[in-house]
């Protein structure tokens, strides 16, 4: 008691801090699990794919440098406090006998972060490296295909997100986080040793019933109440906010990877592409066509569109608005669960905020296509996933991809405000 | 645990240069969305101009420091000129979509390596404060436990905090506030009247924004640092944690807010921390106990809205939305 009330009388007396150095970090980013989120990392391997052990390697920029050895299955990382363009150099004086750096092999070399926080550096040894001169053609069709790859993936998560605005005029901010539960299912159900197909089934499903659960729990009563749709849209930040921290919370701030992340590219016909984007793009295709199907052809799918045209007439028709826009709800969770596994294969990566790095582009693909519209969500996207990716080939910097994306978006707003497929009177 | 280190550093985060920061870009939110409701997500993004424009044209140009805050408060009209044009004209949800985009381009264009030599990419800027602490008529000593510079800033800071309440209150019981709150209510009896809804909204795009230049600005002189990472999408979401905290349509209530957001953020850093040391909680480390926090602030902005929209200071009617 003593000791409280005499902490009491000091703070009477220290009206102003007396102690700055300890009050809690002032900047508003999210905090770190570990000494340093950002890593730089790669494996060593000689010519004959042997790991080279015990190798230094140094990585500065300005004020900061430290170094690491390679461990004997030749894998190094070193952690770096922000993300930038660092030098990284190998010890050569370091190698084993035999072995030296390829011919042409740069070093010290500039690597700079792009979008992840993990950056993986690749040395090359022995006979020398075959440097890849693609043509510029032959660069366009990979990355068109890697970008429509992209956009399907995206579209995935989107015409969730569309679904969701069309039938209750809510925009969710949230969604992205339901994009990262996804991929952080998986990743939680393949570190208990299910096999791998029932890992994603059972991602997806949690999605599902996350959407299922965030409506019944929250947006209904909300409906309920008559509560506007601005303060939704402010309460699914917080919603965002707090869902973002709590898989941070169990999950850390690290990036991991899912099984058979790692993979090279194959070549089908003129195109190179990575055997993980090709299975996304087909799974992407499949799920959107079968989702065409039954919102086109089965009674579900017309209730549903009549819902998102016009809730008060499709009640007045018979239509069970509420249980419609439960499963819409649940396939919105579904589709972004899977969009979210296929977003960790194409980075590649899970980290805690991969879902709210995408929000913004599965906002703009829904906005160019026009808000609402499931036709206009997956097109944009599509747009929005080919541009992100072709920017790079017409020489835009790899950490300014997504910029392009979100001005095009601003941009077609200015001249086209309901967005390609919308209808003049949703911009009101 | 130490109850009187936890209550001190509480207190001190009451009248700390980052509150007042907080505070300023608050108000400025207030103006946007309390008083014109228009809802910008990219308060951030303003705090980012104001912040880079001035230590920019400190460290490139070697302004002055009254014109690199010049400079900063011009480039925030710009920004929101920018932004007005395309999106005034529409509807709510498509402003918020665009101006969080529009934030957000800010940072990937301050972070990228193309232009480190001007922006410092993701290490940012420093060195940039040196006209400021130049200008500090307090001669070395200790006021109320600080040393000059932290003085100087904390005066300033809230000088500027008390100021701007006062010019936004002088604005909004002037007629162009009534007008301002009427677009609010209704957008079309206002133009039936033959206001200019366009203009009305832009202006008060604009002074928002400046508010938020000048937070920014107030935001990094004391770390004597601007870094690119502290204004993503989060500040913004915090910002308006503060706002409907203090209540939106009202001047002293974002100040409040911004009190109130780190007073609570620092105690329960302290508390939870204490708990760790003194072995109480073992199911937390305290990396974890920061992210409890923002789970926290999270949940705090979810059921502000939804049972108390109008918070401490609000009131119900003069809310932006119905």
């Amino acid at each position: 008691m003593g000791t409280v009330f005499a902490a009491a009388a000091a703070l009477l007396l220290i009206v102003a801090p007396a102690s700055q150095a300890t009050t809690p970090s002032p900047t508003p980013s999210p905090p770190s699990n570990q000494q340093f989120q950002n890593t730089i990392s790669g494996f060593l391997r000689g010519d004959d794919r042997a790991p080279i052990p015990g190798v230094t390697i140094t990585v500065r920029n300005g004020g900061f440098e430290a170094s690491t050895k390679s461990a004997a299955n030749g894998s190094w990382s070193v952690g770096v406090p922000t993300q930038g363009t660092y030098e990284v150099e190998l010890d050569e004086s370091t190698l084993p006998e035999g072995i030296r750096l390829a011919e042409g092999q740069e070093n010290p070399r500039q690597v700079t972060f792009s979008q992840t926080s993990n950056l993986s550096v690749i040395f090359t040894f022995g006979q020398g490296i075959v440097i890849q001169q693609q043509d510029f053609g032959q660069n366009l069709l990979n990355r068109l295909v890697a970008g429509l790859s992209f956009g399907l993936l995206l579209a995935l998560a989107s015409v969730g997100l569309s679904l969701i605005f069309g039938t209750t005029g809510l925009t969710n901010f949230a969604h992205g986080e339901m994009v990262t539960l996804g991929a952080v299912l998986v990743f939680a159900f393949n570190a208990m040793n299910l096999p791998f197909w029932l890992a994603i089934l059972l991602a997806v499903l949690g999605g599902g019933l996350f959407g299922y659960v965030q409506d019944a729990g929250l947006w209904k009563p909300l409906r309920r109440r008559g509560t506007g749709l601005v303060p939704m849209m402010i309460v699914s930040i917080g919603l965002a906010l707090a869902v973002r921290y709590v898989i941070q919370f169990f999950f850390g701030g690290a990036t991991q990877q899912l099984p058979f992340a790692q993979s090279s590219e194959i070549q089908i016909g003129p195109v190179s592409i990575s055997p993980n984007n090709l299975w996304s793009l087909v799974i992407s295709v499949v799920v959107i066509a079968l989702l065409g199907i039954v919102l086109l052809k089965t009674r579900l799918g017309k209730a549903t569109r009549a819902v998102a045209d016009n809730p008060a007439l499709a009640a007045a028709s018979g239509i069970d608005v509420d249980s419609v826009i439960r499963i819409v709800w649940v396939v919105g969770g579904m589709l972004a669960a899977l969009g979210g596994i296929l977003w960790a294969y194409y980075r590649p990566g899970v980290t805690f905020d991969m879902g709210s790095q995408i929000l913004l582009l599965i906002f703009a693909g829904v906005t160019l296509g026009g808000l609402g519209t499931v036709w206009g969500a997956l097109v944009g996207s599509v747009i929005v996933g080919i541009f992100v990716e072709l920017t790079t080939v017409f020489g835009l910097a790899a950490d300014l991809k997504y910029v392009g994306a979100l001005f095009i978006m601003i941009v077609v707003l200015l001249f086209r405000p309901q967005g390609i497929l919308g209808r003049r009177e949703r911009v009101g | 645990m130490d109850f009187g280190f936890i209550l001190s550093s509480a207190a001190g985060e009451l009248f700390s240069p980052t509150t007042a920061a907080y505070a300023l870009a608050a108000l400025g939110l207030a103006v946007h969305f309390g008083y014109a409701g228009l809802l910008n997500f990219g308060q951030a993004g303003f705090m980012a101009v104001g912040a880079y424009g001035f230590a920019i044209s400190t460290l490139t140009f070697q302004a002055p420091f009254f014109v690199a805050l010049l400079v900063a408060i011009v480039c925030a009209a710009i920004f929101a000129l920018l932004l007005g044009i395309p999106t005034l004209r529409l509807r709510a949800d498509y402003l918020a979509i665009v101006t969080i985009a529009a934030a957000e381009i800010v940072r990937y264009i301050v972070t990228t390596n193309q232009l480190t030599s001007v922006t410092g990419s993701a290490n940012g800027l420093a060195a940039f404060e040196g006209g400021f602490y130049a200008m500090n008529p307090f001669p070395e000593g200790s006021y109320l436990g600080m040393n000059n510079r932290d003085f100087f800033i904390r005066v300033v800071g809230w000088g500027l905090v008390a100021i701007c309440c006062v010019l936004v209150w002088l604005l909004m019981r002037s007629p162009w506030g009534r007008v301002l709150k009427g677009i609010r209510e209704d957008e079309n009896a206002v133009r039936s009247l033959g206001k200019n809804v366009y203009a009305y909204k832009m202006q008060a795009l604009i002074i928002g924004g400046v508010l938020g230049a000048l937070a920014g600005i107030i935001f990094t002189l004391p770390r004597g640092a601007v870094q690119p990472a502290n204004y993503g999408t989060e500040l913004t979401f915090f910002l308006y944690t503060c706002l409907l905290l203090g209540g939106l349509g009202t001047v002293l209530g974002p100040v409040v807010g911004a009190m109130i957001f780190w007073v609570v953020l620092s105690l329960t850093q302290g508390i939870l921390y204490g708990l760790i040391e003194s072995g109480a909680v073992t199911w937390l480390n305290t990396v974890q106990a920061g992210q409890l926090r923002y789970i926290l602030v999270g949940v705090a902005l979810m059921l502000l809205m939804i049972f108390r929209p109008q918070g401490v200071f609000g009131n119900k009617k003069e809310l932006a939305f119905a």
